[in-house]
């Protein structure tokens, strides 16, 4: 049985808006779970669902096989932690971690034991006397985190924790949390609009749009067969590609003049025109091995990267533009601007999504 | 800040040699301009309060006035129960007014209007008018609460509540402008928080600077205010000093003059307890 369980959740606001719908999802003991989508897609009106400070208009939230939809935020033992950090500002930092326990009038040895505990934990020893206003912003939203787990709460919810800080605390943080997360093994739910931080850190992704649920899945599924449109364009780097069918049931398609087959049928008409999806790290820059498809076009831009040199390759007619990566090394022979190049990749990795580029993946190869 | 751009600027330009003697003269006028519009202010303000000092001093023997003030028990009745009301009327206010303003502000925010004109209403209605509404409503049945010192007590701390309305509230609503309370309201709460615990132990420490000038604001006025305390006849600061005023001469002035200290001293705390928070905010701001 699962440990968190989000059935059929709906929120309308009084306005009418509805931000969430149809919303299902079951987490296992010690998971981490991220809710990836761009913002306004409802996923911290999901995650404030779960922490009791939005109520779901239908649906029901289980922890731990009870049912806890109706129960007010302080009766739910869901610790939170918040973009802002929101630390008391009136409290040193010891007094913050201990505010948990103190409400739950634990004794004044505990919780100082805790204290110190957590401290360790987060790695700032010593700062208990400190407050917030004397600490950098990192060192705020370890406090905030020590905050939320020292009262030992079942669920633990982080509300994009890392995007008031600069690029490189987020990395070294990142790393930290996932750490810490591992270490007490406590069931995570974190909300995130940034790819990176959603495949680096989590178990499973839930990939929102508008409100839905795009898809779930491991990061490597996610980034790997994506199973929607919006998804494929979501995560990664995503070349889109315009080609007319030539012969549905063949999988037969026309790129600009040059003709490539798919794995399997194409679910679209003769004649219409279809979207195709290539990550760049997948083309490559040559004939490549017997059986990809090759294509050929004009060098429009070469991008030094640092590891990676990105080359852009103009297909013909409305085809559209390729973006090749290739690693960085010093004896790369980089085309020059205007050359013709061929490029390849292997059929099962392009995804043909329909004709709208938006409602459905109409004929999908194996992986891209 | 900008006086702080502006020093290095004429230090720049000092350095520099660039200021044209123009510039250097208008600059003088200007600050000519500024310190007789200061002293004029200054004058406005102190004029009344040195002639109230010389005229108590001029009876003999040197400070008869206020040796006289200090032996007349009734002046440090009328104080004491001054400030027993006016630390009532604090308290009930606090109590009325922090949870009132923290709601309109965390759910009910279209209703902020509403609420500022309801506590701007004792600049509009006179204190008379509250009053005599007030003995009217309460000197007979259902709840006859003049008849009665202790109801009539009552009747002086509701009035005096209603009266700090505007100051009170405004310092409350200005407090909380300056803190996230949705976001610390959220945060105590998943930390298993109650709305007493949220409000005693996050809210209202962090509202400390607003509720104490709120709160001085309050004492100044409930202590120097004689309408509403003449008409129920309690025996309040100001009406002992309208008292006196009427029979004796030089004790009034020295009297009044004790009084602006306590307001002056109550205003130097105001300022001596806010200085540590801009200190704690400057920090934070540096961050």
């Amino acid at each position: 049985m699962s440990y968190l369980t989000l059935t059929g959740i709906q929120k309308r606001f009084p306005n009418g808006f509805v931000a969430v719908s149809d919303f299902d999802l079951a987490m296992e003991k010690g998971e981490f779970v991220s809710f990836l989508g761009p913002s306004g897609c409802g996923k911290t009106t999901t995650l404030r669902m779960i922490a009791g400070f939005e109520q779901p208009t239908r649906g029901n939230v289980v922890l731990d096989g009870t049912d806890i939809t109706d129960r007010p935020p302080n009766r739910r033992n869901v610790g939170m932690v918040f973009q802002a950090y929101a630390l008391f500002p009136n409290m040193t930092v010891a007094d913050n971690i201990g505010f948990g326990l103190k409400v739950r009038k634990r004794d004044k040895a505990s919780i100082a034991r805790r204290t110190l505990e957590l401290l360790e934990l987060i790695g700032l020893p010593g700062t208990g006397n400190r407050y917030p206003w004397q600490m950098s912003g990192g060192q705020q939203q370890r406090v905030a985190l020590a905050r939320a787990l020292a009262f030992e709460p079942q669920v633990l919810l982080l509300d994009e924790p890392l995007s008031a800080l600069d690029a490189k605390i987020r990395v070294s943080l990142r790393a930290e949390i996932r750490a810490i997360q591992r270490a007490l093994g406590i069931t995570t739910v974190y909300v995130t609009h940034d790819q990176e931080e959603a495949l680096s850190l989590s178990d499973r992704i839930v990939v929102m749009s508008q409100g839905r649920i795009e898809q779930i899945g491991s990061p490597f599924e996610i980034y790997n067969f994506p199973q929607t449109p919006f998804v494929a364009r979501f995560v990664g780097t995503l070349n889109v590609l315009n080609a007319r069918v030539a012969d549905a049931t063949a999988g037969r398609l026309d790129i600009g003049g040059q003709e490539m087959r798919a794995t399997g049928a194409v679910g679209a008409a003769a004649g219409s025109m279809v979207t195709l999806a290539l990550r760049p790290e997948i083309l490559a820059l040559g004939d490549g091995e017997p059986g990809h498809v090759r294509l050929r076009g004009t060098v429009d831009e070469v991008t030094f990267l640092g590891a990676v040199v990105r080359i852009r390759v103009r297909l013909p007619g409305d085809a559209g533009i390729a973006s090749v990566d290739t690693f960085n090394n010093p004896h790369l022979a980089v085309p020059a601007r205007e050359s013709s190049v061929t490029f390849s990749f292997p059929a099962e990795a392009c995804l043909v999504l329909d004709g709208a580029g938006r409602d459905a993946v109409v004929a999908a190869a194996t992986a891209i | 800040m900008t006086g702080e751009v502006d020093r290095l600027h004429e230090e720049l330009e000092e350095l520099t040699g660039h200021r044209e003697p123009t510039q250097r003269r208008m600059k003088g006028r200007r600050t000519a301009a500024s310190w007789a519009v200061l002293l004029l202010g200054l004058a406005y303000f102190f004029l009344p309060l040195v002639g109230t000092l010389l005229f108590s001093l001029r009876e003999r023997p040197f400070l008869a006035a206020y040796a006289e003030m200090v032996r007349d028990p009734q002046i440090w009745s009328s104080l004491a129960y001054s400030f027993a009301i006016g630390v009532i009327t604090i308290v009930l206010s606090i109590a009325l007014l922090v949870p009132t303003a923290f709601w309109v502000r965390l759910r009910l925010p279209r209703l902020r209007p509403v609420v500022e004109f309801v506590t701007l209403l004792p600049f509009v209605v006179p204190p008379i008018v509250l009053v005599f509404g007030l003995i009217s409503s309460y000197s007979r049945p259902p709840l006859p609460l003049t008849g009665t010192n202790t109801g009539s007590d009552a009747l002086l701390v509701c009035a005096y509540v209603i009266l700090s309305f505007p100051y009170m509230y405004r310092a409350i609503d200005a407090g909380l402008r300056t803190i996230d309370i949705r976001t610390l309201t959220e945060a105590s709460q998943s930390l298993g928080a109650g709305w007493i615990t949220l409000i005693w132990r996050v809210i209202l420490p962090n509202l400390r600077v607003s509720i104490l000038s709120g709160a001085f604001l309050t004492l100044a006025i409930v202590v120097g205010e004689f309408t509403i305390a003449n008409f129920l006849a309690r025996p309040m600061f100001a009406t002992y000093l309208q008292l006196i005023s009427g029979n004796l001469a030089y004790e009034p002035a020295a009297v009044a003059l004790v009084s602006f200290g306590i307001t002056w001293a109550a205003m130097g705390l105001i300022a001596l307890v806010g200085r540590g928070s801009q200190a704690k905010i400057e920090i934070t701001g540096a961050h």
